[in-house]
């Protein structure tokens, strides 16, 4: 197998569950791509992210960021690594700029180029004037856009994307997909996870459907498509794959 | 060392942009210590170092009246209250003042009481020459016979509200002068019967007396007051309210995302609480130079003690900042196990206040039951005060603060490593 990240018979159950979030999950993401991670609520999504970011430790299996191993290289992955989560992420009564200075100072970046991008950024998202505004003023998209920047000002290599769009604007959602292609354009390879599948349709270059901690199909989305007789889309073919029942879990 | 910096920073500027916080930070602690020490204080006076009024009935007029007295009038503490509005104050009128709590002590000496004692101790005196025939034969034959002496009371009304110790201690402190004066009575007859030369300067000076000290160590010490229990008590009482505001800014960052983001980011968790312990120890030593200002230039002003550290200021501020470490320890860890601020901010502010009851912040130690004493000895606050009793009263060095700036440490440490183990099987789970 080869790829950027490469997931090897991936298993987590988190403690007291008698259930499996990931079952012996191997799956491979070539550099460049826009994989997109779909399925029901509770198919393990979040976990696969959450464990591809570093944040919770396999129960076995193995990962791998182009050579290096999570197990042994966990903090050099992390340096070359942008997250995105759901939620906003952000300080709330610090501003924009310091919002931002702040995460971009972990990954070492240094004062002075740091100010230039996060100027930039703000310039590129259609946030220029709210720099020095504190983010709590914010509206939800606006929100949204920081807290996109805030994952990219370390220019990564693999960008993990959780529900990018959710609760924003038709504007702002289409800011974010515009600098997510260009980041795309410029090399960063994202692994973005959503319900919207009209949106991840578009978006991605390759698609897996997860379901109970499994990889149930895996392709490009024309082609997932035309596998499933009589689907129009990628809606018609999740259906088809997960089935119409809710997915409930305590 | 950047990201230390940098998350630092971050935390100063939360903290600056939050009024609620920082009022919890600095006027809180500024209130309770002016308030709790005005109080103390007035209290302490009432039973200790202020003037008492004492009324005094005198229904004899005699020696023994004249005294007593001259006693109360030399006691530089004493009051001494014989009049109303111009008026004699008589038994009833006395233990009236004494009952509506105008006054909290009343003396009765009794009709005739000088006279009494005269009578007696002539009697005595004589049968007791007349044993060694010093006296004349028929005198003393006639003193032989047992006479009967009618029982003469001093009464002493107190106020019902008065306790056991301050009844104990008034009444100790007549016994006392009424001793003295049957002795100087028995002395006066003893000269007179042998018809002995006075010697006005034998009893003029007690044979045994009290000479009262503070154990401490050298020469300049200060002698313990109100002031010196409550701005150590009230500055860690300060210092470990940090919990509250911490513990509300780690639950914050789990419930914004913001954690999130710091584990995925290439950041240890030593980065991300060292950025706080930093900036909430900055917090702990401003708020301790701030109760240090007050007590010293704001208690002169409204009548207190000044409280002045002197000499002692650099051990002061060793045990502020190892205090402030216990403090962070305690707040990272209810921080960390906490889920909502409704969890956090209530147990924290709850919990600081039993460990300041415990530990001899509200009541000393000293005055709490054994049992309670027993319990104390595991309040960090008690540590980190009896640590300031040693350096502001015994003039401790160092080396005698050892032991709980160590106890402390070890919280802090005990604390720390249990968060980062809980958080470690919390997130990773």
């Amino acid at each position: 197998m080869d790829g950027i990240i490469r997931v090897h018979q991936l298993s987590k159950r988190y403690a007291g569950s008698e259930r499996y979030a990931l079952k012996d999950l191997s799956l491979s993401v070539k550099e460049g791509e826009i994989f997109g991670l779909l399925g029901p609520n509770g198919a393990g999504k979040t976990t696969l992210i959450s464990t591809l970011c570093g944040m919770i430790k396999p129960t076995s299996g193995e990962l791998w960021f182009k050579d290096m191993n999570y197990r042994q290289h966990r903090r050099k992955i992390q340096y070359q690594i942008g997250v995105v989560p759901q939620e906003y992420a952000l300080y709330p009564t610090l501003t924009a700029a310091e919002n931002l200075y702040y995460f971009g100072s972990l990954y070492g970046l240094r004062a002075s180029s740091l100010k230039n991008d996060i100027t930039h950024g703000l310039e590129r998202v259609g946030l220029a004037g709210f720099t020095h505004r504190p983010i709590k003023t914010f509206s939800g998209g606006m929100q949204r856009r920081v807290n996109l920047l805030a994952g990219i000002l370390h220019r990564p290599n693999v960008l993990f994307l959780d529900e990018p769009t959710v609760g924003v604007d038709v504007q702002s959602k289409e800011v974010i997909m515009k600098l997510l292609h260009e980041l795309n354009e410029q090399g960063t390879t994202i692994i973005y996870s959503s319900h919207h599948l009209n949106e991840a349709q578009h978006f991605c270059s390759k698609i897996a459907i997860i379901d109970e901690g499994r990889i149930v199909v895996e392709g490009k989305p024309q082609e997932l498509i035309d596998s499933v007789p009589g689907a129009a889309n990628l809606e018609n073919v999740f259906i088809h794959l997960t089935g119409s029942q809710l997915r409930d879990y305590a | 060392m950047h990201k230390l910096l940098v998350s630092a920073y971050k935390e100063v500027l939360l903290l600056l942009r939050d009024w609620g916080g920082l009022a919890i930070l600095f006027i809180m602690p500024s209130v309770l210590i002016i308030t709790i020490t005005l109080i103390q204080e007035s209290t302490f006076k009432a039973v200790g170092e202020s003037i008492l009024p004492v009324v005094l009935v005198d229904e004899d007029h005699g020696e023994i009246s004249e005294l007593i007295t001259k006693n109360l009038a030399n006691a530089s503490n004493i009051q001494l209250i014989t009049e109303e509005k111009g008026s004699s104050i008589d038994a009833g009128r006395a233990q009236a003042l004494v009952s509506n709590g105008t006054y909290q002590i009343a003396l009765i000496i009794p009709k005739g009481i000088s006279r009494e004692l005269d009578e007696k101790v002539n009697h005595n005196v004589e049968q007791i020459l007349s044993e060694f025939s010093l006296t004349d034969s028929d005198s003393a034959a006639s003193g032989n016979a047992k006479k009967q002496w009618p029982t003469k009371e001093i009464t002493i009304f107190f106020d019902p509200a008065a306790g056991q110790t301050f009844r104990n201690s008034v009444k100790s402190n007549i016994e006392r002068m009424l001793s003295k004066v049957e002795v100087q009575k028995i002395y006066d007859v003893f000269i007179h019967q042998m018809e002995l030369s006075e010697d006005p300067e034998l009893l003029k000076d007690e044979i045994i007396t009290f000479n009262e000290t503070i154990a401490q160590k050298g020469e300049d010490g200060i002698i313990p007051n109100a002031v010196q229990h409550n701005v150590p008590a009230w500055v860690l009482f300060g210092i470990f309210f940090i919990v509250v505001p911490l513990g509300i800014n780690l639950v914050k960052e789990k419930n914004l995302g913001t954690y999130t983001r710091l584990r995925t980011s290439p950041v240890s968790y030593a980065v991300i609480i060292g950025g706080k312990i930093i900036t909430y120890m900055v917090i702990c030593l401003i708020q301790f130079a701030l109760m240090l200002l007050i007590a010293k230039n704001v208690f002169p002003w409204l009548g207190l003690i000044e409280f002045d550290p002197g000499a002692q200021l650099p051990l002061m501020t060793l045990i502020a900042f190892v205090a402030g470490l216990a403090a962070i320890g305690l707040g990272i860890l209810i921080g960390t196990i906490a889920e909502t601020q409704e969890q956090s901010a209530p147990f924290g502010a709850i919990f600081v206040i039993i460990l300041a009851a415990l530990g001899g912040v509200w009541v000393p130690t000293f005055i709490m039951p054994e049992v309670m004493q027993r319990v104390s000895a595991f309040s960090p606050m008690n540590w980190g005060l009896s640590a300031f009793y040693d350096v502001i009263l015994r003039n401790g060095t160092a080396a005698d603060i050892a032991r709980p700036l160590g106890y402390l440490l070890l919280f802090f440490v005990a604390t720390l490593t249990a968060a980062i183990v809980y958080d470690q099987k919390h997130q990773t789970r």
